[in-house]
């Protein structure tokens, strides 16, 4: 019998390529390709009064120059409001390229193309533009104050604003016996992946056919969106997303300006163009997350027992809202964690300000949401003077209570509705991991020699492996290579490993034998894309669900073969054989070839499957009407609800009492994603999130001035944690299968970095008993505060 | 993110390598491991017409310890440094500056001279330069001359380097008997430039009481700012210090500002937690047995 590979440790096998610099990004293709630079703004809002060619047109090795103006009429349309939603009353998205108007720095006014990116940034230096500064609204709260507008005809700036509650959450904190209630910041970061963004055109003239490289976490929806603004047939045009090098959300957007002007541009000149994206462009022009301000009130029991929750909060989308209102619906459902809440209501307004875009980075609206719901805990054990864990666990949702609806809308406009998992089970194999009963002599021993350690701890609810839908394609080649595609891309996941492990369990081959393509439309056409901790669960079964095709097929092939009933057989080490009697058997690829009728022997192999070799049934037809020749299926999976993971993070940190500088000297990790596919795979993804959540707790920032210029638009300014930063984490993986798919598996691409800002945010707090209400923060502002609270004391 | 069109020269020898310096004159910018050159060109936050690579130049690469210096040739590197076992057991100060500076890749390239030549105010080996009264060599078609820290660290990433110059070698003077030195610095992510930092060398008597004492900080003004303490320490005994006089004097002396990273307060006021403990660490040092 194979061991079974699903939930086996598999070494990644993309890794060997991709640590050899055998990788194919964007920018490795397209050698002889136009590369195209971008005239972006320098001003957060502007008019534009006038554009000036001249001495651009002089620069050696420029192609072409274009604005707005020159644009065909579709091109001249906004950009999507992909995801729209009943509640956004005043949408904006952006032009491909700016239509008299700049709403933040970093918007695409004008695109060269030139015979490589160096003269194109040459061109770019000298075209004049000429503006009319308009007044700049940065910040949730000034847009939300409304002394200037954004947009001319949206004076509120408001976009959107949602409530959503549960029973009534303000009585019941009236009537509580506790009440508290408090403003809680979150400041704006971004995905920044290694690779910044990249397209690549080539238009075929002799076949009329567009094919577009693009690094992109939706390459069937990019092939759709450019297919409508040039008006071609899908037929015309085939996506591919090569290797990526990280996306972490930001390139689910799409499709960016770039995206549809570089295949446009191609077409009309006739050449190859592309576009590669530089990291200071990548900085204003790539969309950003997180920054949110919020607004508590909670009342609570004597044991801590949360009778009502009112959240109000305020989302900055920056300067259009390309991707609805998926950020803050997330964070205002999500807010709620693993918690019974009988009461709740919350309410927001999505602002815009002149900023750059903000549409999901890994985490989505969650962290923001674990911020709020586990400061709220904090806060209400502090006022009791309770553990700040017997607070959590009163307010569990109990295993026996799940599945629970709690009455909200979730993201996909789908029953938010919890389908599994153990909370308290959590919590406790955290308490352990992380010896949390045992902190306080570790406190008292540091507190001899001088030093400050603080500890905390916050958990979350993900809902992952949101619909729609995905597909796979499983097919067995005649030479035995089972060839796997889905439509989803990917970004260093490590698909084609556990894509594989699927596969392989389910026909019995050597995991070795199985590749997987993804994120490409030649190979699989429809998809939705790679977000939301989705590819697992949704990919990952619509595999299973196809190899299981492929399997009763040879089954039932090699059944009439071998004479023997198709209950009596079974895949196994590339073979069809017989239970018990393993020398009868019949080889996958054989009967992969049988599968196939043949009127031709191109090869020895493909003998056995011509017309004479294999007489049949003379009275039947080779094909019968209710099969199709070839090993292989398609199939997709398509769930009702997301399901739903959870986990819980620890964190004890260091600071130094003299100059406040913060160190995460222990983190401990807690993770339920239902079955694990490959638990190297899944601490990866954990260890990557906690790196991401600790950037955004203590280092990370998009640091914008009031003029809406971003003062960090660097990797020496914009700190993302090196490894020195980075803590070494301890992890204990929970298996709560979910019921919901036949993998039992649970998305688990963004949980690590969910609880990062919550929990730092928390044992900074317990360090230093200053209350912390914004995150990221500085060893500089923790002094402040320390130093503030030492005068208000005194 | 491409630079400039610019000249390219990689001249052989240090004669040729003045030529090409002279006959450029004000549109020559010399080249050595480009850590913070390169950047600027690709930002075109400098667009020279010529570069003047010395890589290729036979010779500048010696790194030259005698009783009273160390002497540092322009093609050194940091890591070079770094490693110098003989450099580094002259003044260990060198050693323990270099520990901060950068990343391993940048150090592998980057050279101790051209991060001096850069000048950026809270670069380590500037403040480490001015803090033992060292100075740079500098030679043009013309002739040689050379320049003290003081003369040479003119301003935020401004250093006295005159067109068809070329910096071909620092100083730095080796401490005398009896002196320890540290280097303490705080960066928001290890390797980063500090928010601020200090080198201090202090220098006992017989009887192991503070006989001279200074510091240098650096991201707390416009160049490395000195602050002579022998004024406020003098006379005390290594193994009980008492360091508050002389973090008042600095915290008074230095001149930083607010920036996204820190305020002007919190360096302020970390510039002095960084100086009493440094002051310790040296005034031990010092009490082990120095040098430096």
């Amino acid at each position: 019998m194979t061991t079974k590979l699903v939930g086996a440790p598999v070494a990644r096998s993309e890794d060997p390529r991709l640590l050899r610099g055998e990788g194919r990004y964007v920018d490795d293709l397209g050698q002889d390709a136009y590369e195209v630079a971008v005239v972006r703004s320098p001003h957060a809002h502007a008019r534009i009064e006038r554009i000036d060619l001249d001495a651009a047109l002089e620069v050696d090795g420029l192609i072409s120059i274009y604005i707005f103006e020159d644009l065909p009429q579709r091109l001249q349309e906004p950009l999507p409001l992909l995801i729209p939603h009943p509640a956004i009353s005043h949408g904006r998205t952006q032009y491909v390229l700016a239509n008299g108007e700049v709403n933040h720095v970093g918007e695409a006014i004008a695109l060269v193309v030139a015979e490589d990116r160096y003269a194109a940034e040459d061109a770019v230096e000298r075209i004049l533009v000429e503006y009319e500064p308009l007044p700049a609204v940065v910040g949730p709260e000034l847009a939300r104050d409304a002394e200037h507008a954004v947009h001319d005809d949206i004076p509120s700036n408001v976009a959107a604003h949602l409530e959503q509650t549960i029973g009534d959450a303000p009585s019941a904190i009236a009537d509580a016996p506790h009440r508290l209630s408090f403003r809680l910041d979150i400041e704006r970061s971004a995905s920044t992946p290694m690779e910044t963004r990249g397209t690549y055109a080539r238009w075929d003239a002799d076949d009329q056919r567009l094919r577009l490289y693009s690094s992109t976490q939706a390459p069937t929806s990019v092939r759709a969106a450019v297919a409508a603004y040039l008006e071609l047939d899908l037929a015309q045009v085939e996506c591919i997303a090569p290797d990526i090098g990280g996306g972490f959300g930001v390139k689910i957007m799409h499709p960016w300006p770039e995206e549809i002007l570089v295949p446009w541009v191609a077409k009309v000149l006739g050449h190859d163009v592309k576009f590669t994206e530089d990291r200071r462009e990548h900085f204003v022009s790539a969309n950003h997350e997180r920054s949110q301000v919020q607004w508590i009130e909670v009342g609570f029991d004597d044991d801590g027992r949360i009778l009502g929750l009112d959240v109000e909060f305020v989302h900055d989308h920056g300067a259009y809202i390309p991707y609805g209102l998926i950020v803050p619906i997330i964070t205002s459902t999500q807010l709620i964690g693993p918690y019974k809440l009988e009461n709740y209501r919350v309410t927001f307004d999505s602002v815009y300000t002149n900023t750059t875009p903000v549409t999901p980075y890994r985490g989505a609206g969650r962290p923001q949401g674990c911020f709020a719901m586990e400061r709220t805990i904090d806060r209400v054990a502090a006022h009791l003077g309770k553990d700040r864990t017997e607070v959590r666990a009163v307010n569990f949702l109990q295993p026996e209570e799940l599945p629970y609806d709690f009455g909200l809308m979730f993201q996909d406009g789908r029953a938010y509705r919890y389908d599994s998992g153990d909370f308290p089970g959590s919590l406790a194999a955290l308490k352990e991991l992380v010896d949390w009963d045992g902190f306080a002599q570790r406190r008292a021993a540091a507190q001899a020699e001088g030093r400050l350690l603080g500890i905390g701890m916050a958990a979350y609810v993900e809902g992952t492996g949101v619909g729609p839908y995905e597909g796979g394609h499983v097919l067995v080649e005649p030479n035995g290579t089972v060839q796997v595609s889905t439509g989803l891309s990917t970004q260093g996941q490590g698909h084609q490993t556990s894509f594989a492990q699927i596969a392989a369990d389910e026909l019995g081959v050597d995991v070795a034998d199985v590749k997987v393509v993804t994120g490409d439309t030649r190979r699989f056409p429809y998809a939705v894309g790679t977000f939301a901790s989705r590819a697992a669960v949704m990919s990952g079964n619509a595999i299973h669900l196809a190899a299981r095709k492929v399997r009763e097929k040879a089954l039932r092939i090699a059944s009439e073969a071998l004479e023997v009933d198709a209950q009596d057989l079974e895949l196994a080490e590339g073979q069809v054989r017989v239970k018990g009697s393993p020398d009868t058997a019949i080889d996958l690829n054989v009967v992969a070839t049988m599968s196939n009728p043949l009127r031709y022997a191109f090869d020895e192999a493909a003998r056995i499957a011509t017309q004479f070799a294999q007489p049949g049934d003379p009275d039947a037809p080779p094909v019968a009407d209710d099969d199709a020749p070839g090993l292989e299926a398609t199939d997709y999976y398509s769930p009702t609800q997301s399901t739903f993971a959870n986990g819980m993070h620890a964190v004890e940190v260091e600071v130094d009492p003299d100059t406040s500088d913060i160190t995460v000297q222990r983190y401990a990790v807690v993770h339920d994603c239902g079955t694990l596919l490959n638990p190297t795979i899944v601490k990866g993804q954990v260890l990557g999130g906690v790196a991401q959540g600790v950037g955004g707790a203590l280092y990370e920032r998009m640091a914008y001035d009031e003029h809406g210029q971003l003062q960090n638009a660097s990797f020496m300014d914009f700190l993302m944690p090196y490894a020195t930063e980075v803590p070494s984490v301890d992890i204990d993986h929970l298996e709560t299968p979910s019921p919901l798919n036949p993998l039992g598996i649970k998305g688990a691409g963004e949980a690590g970095v969910i609880p990062g800002s919550a929990a730092i945010a928390a044992a900074i707090e317990d360090a230093t008993g200053i209350t912390i209400d914004a995150m990221p923060i500085t060893p500089s502002q923790l002094h402040d505060r320390r130093l503030a609270a030492a005068s208000s004391t005194s | 993110m491409k630079p400039s069109a610019f000249a390219y020269h990689a001249p052989h020898s240090l004669e040729a390598a003045l030529d090409t310096l002279a006959e450029l004159g004000e549109d020559g910018k010399v080249l050595a491991g480009g850590q913070s050159l390169v950047p600027l060109l690709n930002m075109r936050l400098a667009a020279p017409a010529a570069l003047v690579d010395l890589a290729r130049i036979d010779g500048l690469d010696t790194v030259e310890v005698t009783d009273r210096e160390v002497r540092v040739d322009a093609r050194v590197t940091h890591e070079r440094l770094r490693t110098h076992v003989a450099a580094t057991d002259a003044i260990p100060l060198l050693r323990e500056a270099l520990d901060w500076v950068a990343h391993p890749v940048i150090r592998n390239r980057g050279t101790a001279l051209g991060s001096i030549v850069h000048a950026d105010p809270a670069g380590e080996l500037p403040a480490v330069l001015a803090l033992l009264g060292g100075h740079v060599e500098l030679a043009s078609a013309p002739g040689r001359r050379t320049a003290t820290a003081d003369d040479y660290l003119v301003g935020p990433l401004e250093s006295d380097t005159r067109p068809g110059e070329l910096a071909t070698a620092v100083v730095f003077p080796r401490p005398e008997p009896g002196t320890g030195s540290a280097f303490d610095e705080l960066a928001r992510r290890h390797g980063d430039y500090a928010l601020a930092g200090v080198g201090v060398t202090v220098t006992l008597d017989d009887d192991r009481k503070v006989r001279r004492a200074d510091a240098a900080f650096i991201g707390v003004g416009a160049t490395p700012i000195q602050v002579p303490l022998t004024d406020a320490l003098a006379g005390q005994a290594s193994d009980a210090l008492e360091p508050d006089d002389a973090i008042d004097l600095a915290r008074s002396t230095i001149d930083p500002e607010d920036d996204i990273h820190a305020t002007a307060r919190y360096r302020r006021h970390l510039a002095g937690v960084l100086l009493g403990r440094a002051l310790q660490t040296a005034a031990a040092r010092a009490a082990a047995g120095g040098t430096a």
